[in-house]
C-alpha cells in the first residue's frame, strides 16, 4: 500500500538523572508497550522496526541487541539500527514505508548517559586526526559557537538566559521533563555558556509508530502526516564553517517543504540555548511560532532520543489538535553539524 | 530489592590510523614546525587541510605553507580543564585563522584569564618540546603582538614522513547491570544460579536480562535452576588465550542447567578433553571468592537422553 505516511503514536519515559536500577531494556520496555497500546498493535503487526542509540554512552559493544529483547522478536522481525539519534532511525523507517514494502513501523531510541560522562564520550565522535586528540568536550564546542553569536550581535547573554528560562517554564506542563520551573542562570560551565544554557544529563527513551495511508487513519483519530523529511550535513571541520548560521538546517527545511506555508509549532533539538538562536534564524521562525512547548532539550536531553522526542512531541500536538502544521528538528554532532527537519500536518478541521 | 550493583568500567583503546598524503604532510609538518594548508581550485587555503574540498568534493593535493601566527575567530573560556585537554590549568579554547589561511584551527590559548582574550586578538603557535607528528605537536597558542610571521620553508617533501597516528582513548563509566542481572549476580555470590520465567511463553532464561526476547515482556518470576546440567554442544579450544592460565586443549561447552530453557556456556574440567560428549551430565565447581563457577565437571550420572535437550541446542 502507498499513500501519505503519518506518525500515529508517541510515547516516552520520564527522563531522569540516573536510572541505576534499570538496564537499558528495562528502561525502554514500558515505552514500547505504551506506544503499541496506543494503537492496539502487537509486535507481530509491525512491518519494520528501527532504533537509534550509541554504544559509547553505555560503554558496551552492540548494546542495541540487548534492547531488542524488549521488542519481542518472535516470529522473526524486520529490523535495523542507526548509531545516531532515533530521529535518523525514523528517517530510515519513513524511507522503508515510502517504498511500499511496509505499512507500519516502530521507531525507538534510548540513551543512558548516567554511567559515563557525555561531555567526554561525545568527543569520540569528532574527527580523530585534528580534534579528538584535544578532547574538546561538547560544552566547549557549543561555547565557541555561542561566542561567535555574541560577537556577531545575533544574541546577548540575557537573551540566552531567557531561552533557558522559557524552556524550563514550558516544561512545567510536561510530566516527562527532567528539569522544570524557574532556573537560575547558574555559573559558567565553559564561558560564555552558563549551566542554564546547557542541557541536563539524563537517561530516557522514546518510541513512535509510523503508518501509511488508510492504515494510519484507522490507528489514529488525527494522524500527524509527514509532509516532508530531509537531513543534511556540513563540513566536519568546525573552522571551515560559519558557526552563526546553519545552512544544512535551512536546506533540510527547504527540501522538507517547511517554507511553503507557515508552521504554528516548532520542536527544535537545540541542546544549548545558543543553538536555538541559530535554528530560529536558519528555519525562519518568527515570534508567532510556538517554539518548544515541551521544554525542549534544555528540559530533558536523553542523548540519542532527544531528536526523536522532538518529532514525537510535534506529532502529539497534532494528534490532540493543538497544532495543524508543525516543524520538528533533530541534530547530531558538534555545533549543529547534522540537521534533520520534518514537517507534520493534521487533516483540516 | 537488594542494593543496586555498581562497578567501574573502563573502556580504553589505542586507535591506530593510517594517513593519506594530505594528513601525512600536515602532521609531519607539525613535527618539523611547518604549518601546511590545502589550497582549493578556488584559491581558498584550508588549515587544517582537508583531503577533499568541502564545497566541490575535488581531491586536494596542493599543499602550501602558512604562518605560525594568526587571528582568533572565536573563543571560549575553560576554567576547569578536563582530562586529555591540551592544558591542565584554565585556558581558552580558540579557533585560529593562521596568516595565509582561510579557515580556522582549533586549539588552546595560554592566557591569564578571560579578560585577556577577545575575538580578533593576535596569537601564534607555541610548539611542543617533543613532537611526534600529531595535532598535539601544537602545545597551544600564545598572545602575539608582532607582524604576521613568515611561513617556514617547505619543499614539498619531508624525510621520514609519519604514516600513521595512534589515538589513545579512555572513557570511564560506572556500570550498573539493572534489576534482573543484579538479582542474578547477587544469587551467584551465594553459589546459586537464578533465572527468570517469561509470564507468556513460560521459558526460563539464564542469565536473565529482564525481558523475554521472544515475547518482549518483562520477566520477573525468579526460578532457581541447576546446579546440575547437560552438555548440549561443545568445542575443543587449542589456542591459548593471552593472560589465561588454562592449559590447552580444553573444552568449552553449552550447558543446559536443569530447569532452564537457555544454555549457558562454560569450561568443562575434570575429564579428558576428548571424552566430553553431548548429553554429558555436569555440575559447577566453585572456587573461593569467585562470582562465577570456575568450570563444570562430570557428575557421574548416565548421559541425558537426546530428546531431553534437543530443543536447547
Amino acid at each position: 500500500m502507498s499513500g501519505p505516511i503519518a506518525v500515529v503514536a508517541f510515547a516516552q519515559s520520564d527522563h531522569r538523572r540516573t536510572t541505576d536500577e534499570l538496564s537499558e531494556v528495562e528502561m525502554l520496555m514500558p515505552v514500547l508497550h505504551e506506544v503499541l497500546a496506543r494503537t492496539g498493535l502487537r509486535t507481530a503487526d509491525i512491518d519494520f522496526t528501527c532504533s537509534g542509540s550509541s554504544d559509547y554512552l553505555a560503554g558496551r559493544a552492540f548494546s542495541f541487541t540487548m534492547t531488542l529483547d524488549g521488542v519481542g522478536a518472535w516470529p522473526p522481525i524486520s529490523e535495523s539500527h542507526v548509531e545516531m539519534d532515533g530521529a535518523f532511525a525514523l528517517y530510515e523507517a519513513w524511507s522503508k514505508l515510502l517504498t511500499g514494502d511496509a505499512d507500519t513501523a516502530l521507531v525507538y531510541a534510548y540513551g543512558k548517559s548516567s554511567p559515563g560522562s557525555p561531555r567526554d564520550v561525545l568527543t569520540r565522535q569528532l574527527d580523530p586526526y585534528y580534534l579528538a586528540p584535544l578532547w574538546p568536550d561538547s560544552v566547549a564546542l557549543a561555547a565557541l559557537q555561542a561566542q561567535a553569536l555574541l560577537d556577531a550581535g545575533d544574541t546577548d547573554e540575557q537573551a540566552l538566559a531567557a531561552i533557558g528560562a522559557r524552556s524550563r517554564a514550558a516544561a512545567t506542563a510536561n510530566p516527562h521533563a527532567q528539569l522544570r520551573g524557574p532556573v537560575p542562570r547558574g555559573d559558567h560551565v565553559v564561558r560564555p555558556l552558563r549551566s542554564g544554557d546547557c542541557p541536563p544529563i539524563g537517561d530516557g527513551a522514546a518510541a513512535v509508530i509510523l503508518a501509511a495511508g488508510d492504515r494510519a487513519r484507522r490507528l489514529c483519530a488525527r494522524p500527524a502526516w509527514i509532509r516532508g523529511l530531509d537531513h543534511r550535513i556540513e563540513p566536519h571541520s568546525l573552522g571551515a564553517r560559519d558557526l552563526t548560521d546553519s545552512p544544512s538546517a535551512r536546506l533540510a527545511a527547504e527540501r522538507a517543504g517547511a517554507f511553503e506555508r507557515p508552521v504554528d509549532t516548532a520542536e527544535l533539538h537545540a541542546p544549548f540555548s545558543s543553538q536555538e538562536v541559530v535554528l530560529r534564524k536558519a528555519l525562519r521562525l518568527g515570534d508567532e511560532v510556538c517554539v518548544n512547548p515541551s521544554g525542549g532539550a534544555l528540559a530533558a536531553n536523553p542523548v540519542m532520543a532527544a531528536g526523536l522526542i522532538r518529532i514525537g512531541e510535534a506529532a502529539a500536538r497534532i494528534h490532540r489538535g493543538a497544532s495543524d502544521r508543525a516543524l520538528a528538528h533533530a541534530t547530531s554532532g558538534p555545533c549543529l553539524q547534522q540537521n534533520l527537519v520534518a514537517v507534520l500536518e493534521g487533516d483540516p478541521r | 530489592m537488594p542494593d543496586v550493583l555498581k562497578a567501574p568500567l573502563v573502556v580504553e583503546f589505542p586507535f591506530t590510523r593510517s594517513l593519506g598524503p594530505v594528513q601525512r604532510a600536515f602532521l609531519t609538518g607539525l613535527r618539523e614546525r611547518v604549518l601546511l594548508g590545502a589550497r582549493t581550485t578556488a584559491g581558498r587555503v584550508l588549515v587544517p587541510p582537508a583531503e577533499y574540498d568541502p564545497d566541490t568534493a575535488e581531491e586536494l593535493y596542493d599543499l602550501v605553507p602558512v604562518a605560525a601566527s594568526g587571528t582568533v575567530t572565536t573563543w571560549a573560556w575553560n576554567h576547569a580543564p578536563r582530562p586529555g585537554q591540551p592544558r591542565a590549568t584554565p585556558f581558552a579554547w580558540v579557533l585560529v585563522r593562521l596568516d595565509g589561511a582561510d579557515t580556522a584551527l582549533l586549539g588552546a590559548l595560554d592566557a591569564p584569564g578571560p579578560d585577556a582574550v577577545r575575538t580578533g586578538m593576535r596569537v601564534r603557535v607555541r610548539w611542543a618540546a617533543e613532537r611526534t607528528g600529531a595535532i598535539t605537536d601544537i602545545a597551544c597558542f600564545e598572545p602575539y603582538d608582532g607582524p604576521p610571521e613568515q611561513p617556514a620553508p617547505y619543499t614539498g617533501e619531508f624525510e621520514n614522513p609519519v604514516t600513521g597516528i595512534v589515538v589513545p582513548a579512555r572513557l570511564d563509566y560506572t556500570y550498573t547491570p539493572g534489576r534482573a542481572q543484579s538479582d542474578h549476580l547477587h544469587a551467584l555470590a551465594e553459589h546459586r544460579i537464578v533465572g527468570e520465567r517469561c509470564p507468556r511463553c513460560r521459558k526460563v532464561y539464564v542469565p536473565p536480562r529482564g525481558a523475554c526476547p521472544a515475547c518482549g515482556v518483562a520477566t520477573t518470576e525468579h526460578v532457581e535452576v541447576g546446579p546440575r546440567g547437560t552438555v548440549t554442544t561443545f568445542c575443543v579450544v587449542n589456542i591459548k588465550a593471552r593472560n589465561l592460565d588454562i592449559e590447552v586443549p580444553y573444552v568449552y561447552a553449552h550447558i543446559a542447567l536443569d530447569g532452564a530453557d537457555l544454555a549457558l556456556h562454560a569450561r568443562i574440567g575434570g575429564i579428558p578433553y576428548d571424552r566430553v560428549r553431548m548429553g554429558l551430565r555436569v555440575e559447577p565447581v566453585w572456587t573461593e571468592g569467585a562470582r562465577h563457577p570456575d568450570h563444570y565437571r562430570p557428575t557421574g550420572e548416565p548421559d541425558a537422553d537426546y530428546d531431553t535437550y534437543k530443543e536447547l541446542l
